[in-house]
């Protein structure tokens, strides 16, 4: 048994664990029902970009749901959860009323517990591989909604821990970027005792959670309370600094920075390079979102522009393209449509932003596929012209391909066009480190246990190494980069004083 | 941090700024550009880094008044600080010795092109140097292109000041009085666009820099795209500076349009 199953049974077997676990019959706990996440209304939500859909559970509806965990003795839930949090165990925690616990327990695990609750596509991870879902056929236990509960109860209860910090021990290290692979290895570094800067180009820190993501899904209040944390701790935040630019990697090692960890994400936005797709109106879900979520400009008072249309079509079926849609209404589209190669089974959004938009009254055109942007006289977007698609053989993903029905071809009505067909790796850093091993994806190769890369005193983590990939991955790759970077270090510092 | 040490009127419109940012005065090359804010709901807007001075840590910028955000910061006045400071961005220009150079400077993309003449010149090539600008009290930066350049022609469109006409005919009687090896063209997209056309009549290897909309200046957006050779390159990572002859000139100038309508309305305060 690893150390980790074994502190799981430790925990389960703890007197008041027991006891609960008696105290309701497991038919009982069967029989009750999911809860259901307390929501703003689709009419009212949809008129404001800062309203968060998602408003909480009460403390008596976590408790009720928490009560339906059944305290498996081989939680499931736990293996499809990429940060192996013990589940059971905070859950237990909140049917106890130990709400303060509950959120102590996913901080062993998780940096972000409040983002991941939100955000990460539970469906697929922890909640997929609940004993409900596998064995019973019903609706797993709400893992992210109870999640979600127990950090934001422990942020709103003031009561938020600062963990212990090491004595400082001087070893410097840098994170290139401030998403959250950066933000969750600065978080262990710190906490062993280095002092850690992080470095990020954009005047905002937070990455794809602050221009991305858009409010109505993850206030930044809630990114700028974990920031706070991090910086009550001591970590350093340099914004406005560009990593191969403002100072090059020699540059900063002669500031001292020993180790570095880079977390420079997944940005570069990929365009389907059609006719017609560098015609004004037609951007990137980058460009959208951003003008939005980092900049402000859906707000009057903001300097930045923003094209609002009347008729909006976003391409893609991911979370970037859910956000960009959802945000169109928001910003007072008429129509706002969706258009997605596949079918609505193989989207690859959470399953609850589909919901959401769908509530919202995005219209949904799958299988179908743009082949040309069309301009106006003035020269601004018009039309797309789209491919219909139908659904052939499953490719190498396991998806099926769509492929298209040949001379099924018409036109749509638009006048703005937003692409959101994912991201590449940034190239910034890689090109800044010509000894770098990159893969034919233009990631950057690491040791998958250590995320060490093929320079020794670089690691690296998050989408710069999986390619556009999710929030927890990230945050596990930059813990697991923290650990080996300090055993790096430790090791290194250990022969120089031998010698 | 980014602190406005000296602030000096040009022309009308145009103001130059020296601000302290060490670090980019230390690591940034001609050709390079930054990106600011000013106000905390400002616009993120490109700017050339024209000078620095190593010793005092200062980058020099200069600024032409055209909108709101370039507004916002002709405003701010020596001891102010700018809120937010980024760079050197884009790729710097590829300065080598060639033989003679053709540097064409129009209106405020004078400014732009002083380093690289000056870096053209310090790697031992022969420069001559076409300013160009509506009238007299327009053309900035006269001078200082002088200390860098074997020789100027001015030209303005009124004839206030030197020669009458454009930035194209001064350069076109350049080329047929003695070779020319390169050329520089900056200036309005417009402008770029027809000095283009003039050297690939002559041949000549041309390079512009490019001032599309930007937003995050680190090729995360897509909005500077331009198609350069049939594909599609982001300027603010892949550029400034292209070969000019290989340039869509006119989607470029369509597209410096894309948000025309709320930029007047942010103008004029109707948002
Ligand atoms: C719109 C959108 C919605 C999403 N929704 C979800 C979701 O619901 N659930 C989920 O799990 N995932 C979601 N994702 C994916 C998730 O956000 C990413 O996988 C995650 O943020 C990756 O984290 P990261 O730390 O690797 O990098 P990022 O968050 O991408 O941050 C990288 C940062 O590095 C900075 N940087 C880059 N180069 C440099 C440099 N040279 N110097 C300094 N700084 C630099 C960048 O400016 C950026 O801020 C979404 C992504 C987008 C775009
Ligand atoms: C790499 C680069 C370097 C630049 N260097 C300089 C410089 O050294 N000095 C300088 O004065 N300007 C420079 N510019 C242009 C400068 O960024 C714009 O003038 C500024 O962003 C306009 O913002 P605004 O809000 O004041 O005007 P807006 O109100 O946004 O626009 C006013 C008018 O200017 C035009 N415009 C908008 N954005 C741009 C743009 N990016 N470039 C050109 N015209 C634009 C529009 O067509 C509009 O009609 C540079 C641009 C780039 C991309
Ligand atoms: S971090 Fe994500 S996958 Fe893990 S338990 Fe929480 S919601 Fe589930
Ligand atoms: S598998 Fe489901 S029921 Fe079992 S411990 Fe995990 S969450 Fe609870
Ligand atoms: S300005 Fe955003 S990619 Fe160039």
């Amino acid at each position: 048994m690893t150390a980790a199953k074994e502190k799981q049974q430790q925990e389960r077997n703890q007197e008041w664990r027991t006891e609960l676990r008696k105290a309701v019959p497991n038919k009982d706990r069967l029989a009750i029902e999911r809860v259901k996440m307390n929501e703003v209304e689709p009419h009212e939500r949809n008129k404001s970009q800062n309203i968060e859909v998602n408003r909480g559970l009460t403390p008596e509806q976590a408790q009720r749901e928490a009560s339906r965990c059944m305290d498996c003795a081989n939680p499931t839930c736990i293996e499809g959860c990429p940060v192996s949090i013990d589940i059971p165990r905070f859950i237990k925690y909140i049917e106890r009323g130990q709400f303060l616990n509950a959120a102590a327990t996913l901080k062993e695990f998780s940096a972000l517990p409040a983002v991941c609750g939100r955000v990460c596509p539970q469906e697929k991870q922890c909640e997929i591989k609940c004993f409900y879902t596998q064995k019973m056929k019903k609706a797993p236990v709400a893992i992210g909604y109870l999640e979600r509960f127990a950090a934001d109860y422990e942020r709103e209860s003031g009561k938020i821990q600062i963990p212990d910090v090491a004595p400082g021990n001087g070893i410097k290290v840098a994170a290139i970027g401030s998403g959250p692979a950066s933000l969750s290895f600065a978080g262990d570094m710190i906490k062993f005792g280095y002092e850690v800067t992080v470095f990020e180009a954009l005047h905002e820190i937070g990455g794809v959670l602050k221009y991305g993501i858009p409010e109505f899904r993850l206030p930044n209040a809630i990114v700028d309370v974990e920031l706070e944390n991090l910086k009550n701790m001591g970590v350093r935040f340099e914004k406005n600094f560009v990593v191969g630019r403002t100072a090059t990697f020699d540059d900063l090692k002669e500031l001292g920075y020993e180790c570095f960890f880079i977390g420079s994400g997944a940005g570069l936005p990929n365009f389907m390079n059609i006719p017609g797709e560098n015609l004004n109106g037609v951007m990137s879900s980058n460009e959208y979102l951003t003008r939005v979520n980092l900049m402000a400009a859906n707000q009057e008072d903001s300097d930045t522009p923003v094209l609002r249309g009347k008729k909006v079509a976003v391409i893609g079926g991911g979370n970037t393209a859910m956000d960009a849609v959802r945000t169109a209404i928001r910003l007072g589209a008429e129509k706002a449509m969706l258009i997605y190669r596949r079918s609505r089974e193989e989207m690859p959004a959470r399953v609850e932003e589909v919901k959401h938009a769908e509530e919202e009254g995005v219209e949904f055109h799958n299988l179908a596929n743009p082949i040309e942007y069309l301009a106006n006289a003035e020269g601004r977007v018009a039309k797309v012209r789209l491919q219909r698609m139908q659904l052939g053989e499953p490719d190498a993903s396991g998806r099926r391909r769509p492929v298209p029905i040949e001379g099924a071809i018409d036109e749509m009505d638009i006048d703005i066009a937003i692409v959101a067909i994912g991201v590449s790796p940034n190239p910034l850093i890689p090109a800044c480190l010509p000894g770098l091993k990159m893969t034919r994806w233009h990631t950057i190769e690491v040791n998958e246990e250590t995320m060490q890369t093929s320079i020794p005193e670089f690691f690296a983590g998050g989408d710069i190494v999986r390619g556009g990939a999710t929030v927890i991955l990230a945050m596990g790759d930059g813990r697991r980069a923290a650990a080996s970077m300090h055993k790096y270090l430790t090791d290194k510092h250990a022969g120089k004083e031998n010698k | 941090m980014n602190k406005i040490v000296e602030k000096k009127q040009l022309s009308e419109n145009v103001f130059k700024f020296v601000v302290e940012a060490p670090m980019i005065a230390r690591s940034r090359k001609p050709g390079n550009f930054v990106i600011l804010r000013v106000g905390s709901k400002g616009e993120r807007i490109p700017l050339t880094i024209v000078n620095s001075d190593l010793e005092k840590g200062t980058i020099t910028l200069i600024v032409q008044n055209v909108g709101l955000s370039s507004g916002k910061l002709c405003q701010l006045n020596q001891g102010e600080e700018i809120t937010d400071l980024v760079g050197p961005l884009g790729k710097a220009t590829h300065i080598h010795k060639v033989g003679t150079i053709l540097a064409l400077g129009g209106g405020v993309g004078i400014a732009p092109l002083y380093p690289i003449v000056e870096a053209f010149k310090k790697a031992g090539n022969r420069v001559i140097t076409v300013l160009a600008a509506r009238n007299r009290e327009l053309l900035i930066l006269e001078e200082e292109m002088r200390q860098w350049s074997d020789e100027v022609i001015v030209m303005t469109d009124d004839g206030s000041y030197g020669r009458k006409g454009l930035v194209t005919e001064g350069a076109e009687e350049v080329i047929k009085r003695e070779k020319v090896d390169e050329c520089v063209a900056i200036g309005p997209a417009i402008m770029m666009k027809f000095c283009a056309l003039l050297t690939k009549k002559y041949n000549i290897p041309t390079q512009v820099s490019l001032n599309t909309i930007m937003v995050d200046g680190t090729g995360m957006c897509g909005a500077c795209r331009v198609t350069v050779n049939g594909e599609t390159k982001f300027t603010c990572v892949d550029g400034p500076e292209f070969n000019a002859h290989q340039i869509d000139f006119d989607e470029m100038l369509k597209r410096l349009q894309a948000y025309k309508r709320e930029e007047d309305q942010a103008r004029t305060g109707k948002k």
